[in-house]
C-alpha cells in the first residue's frame, strides 16, 4: 500500500566503447531504432511522469523496446535512474536499495529458485528479514491458500506446470506484503487458454490484497482488463495516460488509437471540412458531420479545415443497404468468429476491417459477404477520431 | 532392414568389448605383476598369471614406503586443492559472469591466457615463491599451485553465465545482498558443475607426480605418486613392487570412484569431455 511519484524519470544507456568509437569515426550516429541517441547513449526511457495513487492498478503497455519494462526495473531499483526523482510514500528512493524499498515483483520467466521447494521459495524473502518461524508458516500457507497451491508446497519448481510455477511466483512476491507489488509481463509464457485463466486469477488477487500494483505488458487485452489507468508508451515516450474507455474512446494520438483495439482501428486519409463553423469529415464518396461534443473540441481549439486522418473502430462502421453517401469497399478476406464475421476489405485506398453481427436482434441470420463482394460502409460522428497530419488527435 | 541393424550391433558391441579390454588389459597386468618374482616379470616369451601368488610384494613395498604418510600427504594436497578450487573458482566464475567491475574483460582475459600455457611452465617460478617463503619441502608446499584453477574459474563462469539473470534479480530484491546471493542462490545452482569440477580436480591433484617431486624431498613429505617414483631403480626395478605399490596407491581412487561414478559421469557430459 503506497502512492508512487515518478518525477521527470529518465533512463540513459551509456555508449559502450566499441560504438564511441564507431562513432567518432562516421561523425554522425547512426540510428538503429527510434529511441533516441544523445552523446551520453541510448534514451530507453525519456521524462517519464506519473502519479499512482494507494492501491491503484496501473498497467504499462506498448511494443517491444518502448521502455515499459526499463520503467518497472528502474521503480524495483534493478536498474539506475539516469535523471529524474521517484518517490514511495513520499519518500524519495533513487538511491535506495531494492530490498529497502519494500517492493516485490513477479518475472516473465517466475525466477524460481530451482534447488527449493514452493515453500522454501515462498518463505525465503521471510527468512531473510527474520522474521519468526511460526508468523513465516502462517504467511505462506495463507498466501499458498489465496493463489490454490497449498498442496504443491512440498513439490520443486521443476515438477510444477506454467501456470503452477507462476502462482509460485505471485505468492512469493505476496507473502512479503509489500508496498508495491511489480508485475513483468507475468503471463507472457502462458498459453491463450491458462493466460485468460490467469488474467481471471490475477484480478481477483487484486480484490484479496491491498497494495499498489504496477504491471507491464505488451497486450492490449491485459492492459484493458485489468488496469484502473493505462500508461501506453512508444520509444521511451509516454503516449497516453487515463483509463481503459478513456485511451479507447479518446486515443491522444494514431499510436495509442491503433494500439488499444483489436481488430485495431481503421484509418483512411480524409479531409476535415468547416462548413459555416460545423465541422464534417469527408473520405471517398462520404461526408459524415461530426458529434456536438467533437464539433465543441475542434471550435474550441479553433481546428482549421485541413488534410487528416480519420479513425474509425471497426465494429463502428455499419453496413448500408443505400449506396449514397457511403465508403465502398470491396471483400478480401471474411473471418468467421462466430458471433460475428470480420470482412477485411480495401476502401478508399486503405486495408480496413469491419465487424458485422452474423444474427440481427431477432436472431435472424444476416447475409453474409463473400470475396469480391462490394461493401457499403457508413459510420456516425459520434465514432470519429480526426488525427492531424503530425499523428495527435485535433480534439486534444 | 532388421538384419543391418543387428549386425550393425554386433559390430558395436564387438568394438566396445575390444575397447573394454584394451582399458582393462593394464590393470589385470599389473595385478598379476604384483604376485610375481622379479626374474618372472621379466622373463621372455612373457607370462600373463603368476607362478604363484605370492603377498610378498605388498608386505615389501609398505615396509619400503611410509605409505600410511603417503595416503595422509595425499589426502591433504587433494582435500586443499579441491577445497580450494571450488571455493576461488565459484567466487571467481560469479564475478566474472555475474557482476560488473572495471576492467573485467581484461582480468578474464589473463585467465584465459593462463589457461592456455602449458602449467610446466609455471613450475620455477612457483617454486622459487615457494622457497622464499621458506616453505618447501613442507606439505602447504604440496597444495600450493592448485590453490587457484585456471580451468576452474572459467567453468564455472560458464556455468555461472547460464543462470537466468532473473534468478539473481529475485533474490537481490527478496533482501540477498550480493554474498547471500552468491551463497544462498546461485551456487546452490552449480552442483553438477561443482562435482564436475571436484572430481577434475581430484584426479589432477591424485596423480601429480613433478610438483611434489621438484618442491619436496623428503619422502615423508610426499605423495603417493612421487613415492611410489622412487621405487624405480637407476639400473634396474623391481616390478612386482612397483605394481604393488601401485595397487596400493590405486585403491582410494577406485573406493572415491564406486561412490560417486554417477557424478563423474554426469560430470563429463555436462563439459562435453565425453
Amino acid at each position: 500500500m503506497a502512492a508512487l511519484n515518478l518525477k521527470g524519470i529518465t533512463k540513459i544507456y551509456p555508449h559502450s566503447a566499441g560504438q564511441k568509437k564507431a562513432k567518432k569515426k562516421k561523425g554522425e550516429p547512426e540510428k538503429k531504432t527510434n529511441l533516441q541517441v544523445t552523446d551520453q547513449g541510448v534514451i530507453a526511457v525519456q521524462k517519464f511522469d506519473l502519479n499512482i495513487t494507494d492501491k491503484e492498478f496501473i498497467v504499462l503497455v506498448g511494443p517491444s523496446g518502448c521502455g515499459k519494462s526499463t520503467t518497472l526495473r528502474m521503480v524495483a531499483g534493478l536498474e539506475e535512474i539516469s535523471g529524474g526523482e521517484l518517490y514511495i510514500d513520499g519518500q524519495l528512493v533513487n538511491d535506495v536499495e531494492p530490498k529497502n524499498r519494500d517492493i516485490a515483483m513477479v518475472f516473465q520467466s517466475y525466477a524460481l529458485y530451482p534447488h527449493m521447494t514452493v515453500y522454501e521459495n515462498m518463505a525465503f524473502p521471510l527468512k531473510l528479514r527474520k522474521m519468526d518461524k511460526a508468523e513465516i508458516d502462517r504467511r505462506v500457507k495463507e498466501a499458498a491458500e489465496i493463489l490454490d497451491i497449498t498442496q504443491y508446497l512440498d513439490r520443486k519448481p521443476k515438477a510444477l506446470s506454467g501456470g503452477q510455477r507462476q502462482r509460485v511466483a505471485i505468492g512469493r512476491a505476496i507473502v512479503r506484503e509489500p508496498k508495491v507489488l511489480l508485475m513483468d509481463e507475468p503471463l507472457s509464457n502462458l498459453d491463450a487458454k491458462l493466460r485468460n485463466q490467469m488474467r481471471a486469477e490475477i484480478i481477483k488477487l487484486r480484490q484479496k490484497i491491498n497494495t499498489t500494483f504496477i504491471y507491464v505488458t505488451h497486450d492490449q487485452t491485459e492492459a484493458m482488463t485489468l488496469g484502473d489507468r493505462i500508461v501506453i508508451m512508444k520509444d521511451g515516450f509516454i503516449q497516453q495516460i487515463g483509463t481503459p474507455q478513456e485511451v479507447f474512446d479518446h486515443p491522444a494520438n494514431i499510436f495509442v488509437a491503433g494500439f488499444i483495439g483489436m481488430p485495431q482501428m481503421n484509418f483512411f486519409d480524409a479531409r476535415l471540412e468547416v462548413n459555416d463553423g460545423k465541422y464534417a469529415v469527408s473520405v471517398g464518396g462520404c461526408r459524415v458531420e461530426l458529434s456536438a461534443d467533437k464539433q465543441a473540441n475542434l471550435t474550441a481549439r479553433k481546428v482549421p479545415a485541413q488534410s487528416i486522418t480519420l479513425g474509425v473502430r471497426p465494429s463502428h462502421m455499419v453496413l448500408s443497404k443505400e449506396s449514397g453517401n457511403t465508403l465502398t469497399a470491396s471483400v478480401e478476406v471474411a473471418e468467421m468468429m462466430g458471433s460475428e464475421v470480420h470482412f477485411h476489405a480495401n476502401a478508399n485506398g486503405r486495408d480496413v476491417v469491419v465487424i458485422v453481427p452474423t444474427m440481427d436482434a431477432r436472431g435472424e441470420h444476416i447475409d453474409t459477404f463473400h470475396t469480391g463482394d462490394r461493401l457499403n460502409l457508413t459510420f456516425s460522428g459520434s465514432v470519429c477520431h480526426v488525427f492531424g497530419r503530425d499523428g495527435k488527435n485535433l480534439e486534444f | 532392414m532388421k538384419r543391418s541393424s543387428k549386425s550393425g550391433k554386433a559390430i558395436v558391441y564387438a568394438l566396445l568389448i575390444l575397447g573394454s579390454v584394451i582399458m582393462i588389459f593394464p590393470f589385470l597386468w599389473m595385478f598379476f605383476t604384483s604376485f610375481k618374482t622379479v626374474p618372472e616379470s621379466m622373463s621372455i616369451p612373457a607370462t600373463i598369471l603368476p607362478s604363484a601368488f605370492r603377498p610378498d610384494k605388498y608386505k615389501e613395498v609398505l615396509e619400503k614406503l611410509p605409505f600410511l604418510r603417503l595416503y595422509w600427504n595425499t589426502i591433504l594436497l587433494v582435500f586443499f586443492r579441491v577445497i580450494c578450487a571450488v571455493a576461488f573458482s565459484s567466487m571467481a566464475g560469479y564475478a566474472f559472469a555475474k557482476l560488473k567491475f572495471r576492467g573485467k574483460g581484461l582480468l578474464f582475459t589473463i585467465v584465459l591466457m593462463q589457461m592456455s600455457l602449458p602449467s610446466q611452465i609455471f613450475l620455477i617460478p612457483q617454486y622459487q615463491m615457494v622457497a622464499k617463503l621458506g616453505m618447501a619441502n613442507t606439505i602447504f608446499a604440496l597444495v600450493f599451485p592448485g590453490l587457484v584453477s585456471a580451468f576452474g574459474v572459467f567453468f564455472l563462469r560458464q556455468t555461472y553465465l547460464s543462470i537466468p539473470e532473473e534468478i539473481g534479480e529475485a533474490a537481490y530484491l527478496d533482501g540477498c545482498n550480493q554474498w547471500q546471493t552468491f551463497y544462498k542462490v546461485m551456487f546452490p545452482l552449480t552442483g553438477t558443475s561443482v562435482a564436475a569440477l571436484t572430481i577434475f580436480t581430484a584426479v589432477f591433484a591424485y596423480g601429480d607426480l613433478m610438483w611434489p617431486q621438484i618442491v619436496n624431498n623428503d619422502v615423508t613429505k610426499f605423495t603417493l605418486s612421487a613415492g611410489l617414483a622412487t621405487l624405480r631403480g637407476m639400473n634396474t626395478t623391481d616390478f612386482p613392487m612397483l605394481m604393488a605399490g601401485s595397487l596400493l596407491a590405486m585403491l582410494p581412487m577406485v573406493i572415491l570412484y564406486l561412490i560417486f561414478q554417477r557424478q563423474f559421469v554426469e560430470g563429463i557430459a555436462g563439459t562435453g569431455g565425453k
